[in-house]
């Protein structure tokens, strides 16, 4: 089993790395043939037929060769031919997913991953799964194309707007995967990275049962504050007064707040409230109103957390 | 034939004089060199922004832009290299110049719809420059939908100016087709056409047929964007993937606008370099027939990972394959004419070899993106883009510059300097290779495209590809200097300096007005190196015959 990669691929930690790697290394010793075969053609016939000084003469070498011709229409067919079998075979089993599959709802979004679990729990740009297990990912995107790919499980599926995209995997064995977004989608298309945490089983069960009660120990405050980098708010709104793509959290609680279209507001509770779940109905002036809504992403007890911690930040 | 060997007194060039002259010029040979000007200015403006873009990506983060000028640079790197410089490189510069001479003629069927066509070039040409003055877009080439509709950056006069530009591409090659069909000189039959004739009238197909086709999507996204009809955007109620089916549908078949004409060339070289009549002349040509007629069927192969259905990926894998024979044909064919050759090392066929290497690397590497389980895995990666850096650059680009260097002295009368010429040729395959070869490994480990920064795991090979890129962009500066350094030199080149066989060398370098004094006659092949040797072929073809001149008139 390969655990860390070759010279050309990255690790391959699902099970259907082994299949596209064996097709891949197929194809790489076939092109190292034909290149050696056309390189070296070019390269041995241009220093042992090079024109000696002052040959004017015809020359007389074929002008065809039907046999020959022939053989190199067909010899390629048949090739080509076994590779689009061998790879298609691949992809049907990558397009049914097993029936005992667990399902996952993946939501990508300028610029993270969320994803929720059966029993509601849910994780911002990390999915924790069990080794040895089915996953399906139902996916969907809140804004433009982004795509799902995970190079060590050697899937790739893009997330749209319109509709469900659905694939699955099954990882080999507990360790972390680099998530990334493959499908161009705006400023931070190169940091919206994800992370593949897999996990024994009985480690996922302990882990889910831990989410399900997470921040239940702590203050909501601090929880908050863990929530804003988890949850991908940190991705927009800074802490520290700086201004990214949405306003800066520092200093906002219980201030006025200039709204697109000249009105004012206090950020209150209800305010915060309001723009995490619904984002778009009061635009910070100066601001393109691309939040995504959170609505069924947070629960109740998140977004007190949040509202927690920003007034935390806004106290003077 | 009895041609003056010296620079003529009475050419294209100088007769009328002008610049009212140039401008208004319905002769397909000024046309050609109108084109060659303007495309050559996209080339060093897309060159540059590759340069930047290299240069940005030598280390990861922030290096010398943000993240937001990034995607503007790629965006203006692939549009500005794609539309305005390879698309129109070949056939509207090169081919222009090339097409009815190498058929006899006095010039294209419709002289008049050809200098329409460079206006209307300029015109999508202003369109587009005027988008990256105002706010470059940052859709990246293929302006997918919905991330185009929700820019804010100047998308639509960006894609208004492609949309002009396309009538540019129609106009040469609706003119071409006809050309071909109607003004042959009595006895060139269709098999004794050149092999260049042949791709250049496969790729005019295609531009015909194909290029509506991105005229309406374009139009439709323009619709979109600025009365708010839905159609691609799923917040108006439409499909982005119905974007990518109608974008692909044209730009499938554009890679093969691309490719075909420097396949003619490369025909044109092999042959004409090895002294050798080309094997399996009638494959090559129909080859390039067969190219033209799949490449309209296989654009499901850009959206394997789409979400279109299972059915349609699968047929698409299945046709993608059968548009690799063609190719792979083609390759063949040339290898074997170099055997029992006579070959000469010029400049023009060190492109050439390049070509050969290079196309190998890009068509195999094809084969991979095509098999579906590796696809998933390599879509969208570094892989992909060394992929059709090698077909578009290692093939298209090398052909060109091969093509520009054989009929250079053609079209200018003057010879370039021999020995700049093939450093500058050693360097660009080197870097060309540096900076791709290096690509395809960070994209098989994984590497996502279009990435402002990325894993510190990837700094060794991005920075070698840097290296790579500077070498190339140092190889073709050098080329500049020496080709217009050349017009400084004026070393006449001779009516025939390289003893080709095809009809554009039958007349004088730079040509008559009216291309030749009298009508030629068909006397051979276009190939028949196997019956004709040239009696006075120079010992050093790219001395010309200046230096036999010189040296007599030394001697005398």
């Amino acid at each position: 089993m390969d655990t860390t990669g070759t010279f050309l691929l990255p690790p391959s930690a699902s099970t259907m790395a082994g299949e596209t790697d064996a097709l891949f290394y197929f194809l790489y010793y076939l092109s190292i043939f034909f290149f050696i075969l056309i390189t070296g053609g070019v390269v041995v016939f241009a220093i042992k037929f090079r024109r000696k000084k002052g040959d004017i003469s015809t020359t007389k070498g074929p002008s065809h060769n039907t046999v020959l011709e022939t053989a190199w229409i067909v010899v390629p067919l048949i090739l080509v031919m076994i590779i689009f079998v061998w790879g298609f075979k691949g992809f049907m089993k990558q397009s049914v997913v097993p029936k005992d599959a667990m399902e996952i709802k993946v939501t990508a979004q300028k610029w993270f991953w969320s994803f929720s679990y059966p029993d509601g729990t849910s994780t911002a740009n990390e999915l924790v799964v069990p080794a040895g297990k089915p996953i399906k990912l139902l996916m969907s995107s809140q804004d433009v194309i982004h795509s799902f790919f995970v190079p060590s499980f050697r899937l790739k599926r893009d997330v749209l707007p319109n509709r469900y995209t659905v694939t699955w995997f099954e990882a080999l064995r507990p360790g972390d995967n680099i998530l990334f977004c493959a499908e161009y989608c705006g400023t931070k298309h190169s940091e919206m990275l994800g992370k593949i945490k897999v996990v024994s089983d009985r480690e996922f069960k302990e882990w889910l049962d831990t989410n399900a009660n997470a921040g239940a120990d702590m203050n909501p405050a601090d929880y908050g504050a863990k929530l804003y980098t988890s949850r991908g708010c940190v991705t927009c709104h800074s802490v520290d007064g700086s201004t990214g793509n949405g306003p800066s959290f520092l200093g906002v609680f219980g201030h006025e707040v200039a709204l697109k279209g000249g009105t004012t507001i206090v950020a209150d509770e209800n305010y915060i409230r309001e723009s995490i779940l619904n984002p778009q109905s009061k635009v910070v002036a100066g601001f393109q109103p691309i939040m995504p809504t959170y609505q069924g992403l947070l629960k109740d007890r998140d977004v007190d957390a949040l509202v927690a911690y920003i007034k935390s930040l806004g106290e003077k | 034939m009895e041609l003056t060997n010296s620079y003529p007194a009475y050419n294209y060039l100088n007769e009328p004089k002008g610049l009212k002259s140039w401008l208004l010029t319905v002769d397909h040979k000024r046309i050609g060199v109108l084109y060659l000007i303007c495309i050559s200015i996209f080339f060093l403006l897309g060159g540059i922004f590759a340069l930047l873009i290299r240069t940005e990506l030598l280390h990861p983060g922030a290096d010398m832009m943000t993240a937001d000028t990034y995607n503007q640079m790629f965006t203006l790197h692939g549009a500005i290299m794609i539309f305005l410089f390879i698309i129109p490189s070949i056939p509207a510069a090169l081919g222009n110049f090339i097409l009815p001479l190498m058929i006899g003629a006095k010039d294209v069927a419709f002289p008049r719809l050809n200098l329409a066509s460079w206006y209307v070039f300029v015109g999508g040409a202003l369109f587009a420059l005027y988008s990256i003055l105002t706010s470059a877009v940052d859709t990246g080439w293929t302006f997918y939908t919905p991330y185009s509709t929700d820019s804010t950056t100047s998308v639509i006069s960006m894609t208004f100016g492609v949309f002009i530009l396309g009538f540019s591409s129609i106009f040469t090659g609706l003119n071409f087709i006809v050309t071909v069909h109607k003004l042959r000189v009595p006895g060139l039959t269709w098999f004794k056409l050149p092999l260049m004739v042949w791709a250049l009238y496969a790729t005019a197909i295609i531009q015909v047929l194909a290029t509506p086709v991105l005229a309406i999507t374009l139009l439709l996204l323009i619709l979109e964007k600025a009365f708010g009809i839905g159609i691609f955007d799923p917040k108006m109620g439409g499909d982005p993937v119905l974007y990518q089916h109608f974008f692909w549908f044209y730009s499938h078949p554009a890679v093969y606008i691309m490719i075909l004409p420097g396949m003619g060339i490369i025909s044109e070289l092999i042959s004409v370099f090895s002294r050798r009549k080309i094997f399996g002349y009638t494959t090559i040509a129909f080859s390039s027939l067969a190219i033209a007629l799949v490449s309209f069927l296989v654009w499901g192969h850009h959206m394997f990972t789409s979400g279109q259905s299972e059915l349609s990926t699968m047929i698409f894998s299945f046709l993608t394959f059968f548009v690799a024979i063609p190719s792979a044909v083609k390759v063949f064919n040339w290898t074997t004419t170099l055997y029992k050759g006579s070959i000469i090392l010029t400049t023009p066929m060190l492109y050439a070899f390049s070509f050969l290497i290079l196309f190998t690397i890009g068509g195999l590497t094809g084969i991979f993106l095509g098999a579906l389980t590796v696809d998933v895995h390599l879509h969208d990666t570094y892989f992909v883009v060394a992929h059709f850096h090698y077909v578009m650059v290692g093939g298209t680009v090398m052909a060109f510059l091969g093509g520009l260097h054989f009929w250079w002295p053609k079209m200018f009368g003057v010879m370039y300097n021999k020995l700049w010429s093939k450093i500058a040729v050693i360097l660009i395959f080197i870097g060309f290779n540096m900076t791709f070869m290096s690509q395809f490994i960070m994209g098989s480990q994984g590497m996502p495209r279009r990435y402002f920064t990325y894993m510190d795991q990837f700094q060794p090979l991005h920075g070698f590809s840097s290296v790579g890129a500077y070498i190339m962009g140092l190889g073709l500066f050098i080329t500049m200097f020496y080709l217009l350094a050349s017009f400084k030199s004026r070393r006449p080149a001779g009516a025939n300096p390289w003893g080709a066989l095809t009809l554009d060398w039958q007349t004088t370098s730079p040509p008559h007005p009216h291309n030749f004094e009298s009508t030629p006659k068909i006397t051979h092949g276009p190939y028949d190196f196997d019956q004709i040797a040239i009696e006075d072929l120079p010992e050093d073809p790219e001395n010309g015959v200046y230096v036999k001149e010189e040296k007599e008139k030394i001697k005398a």
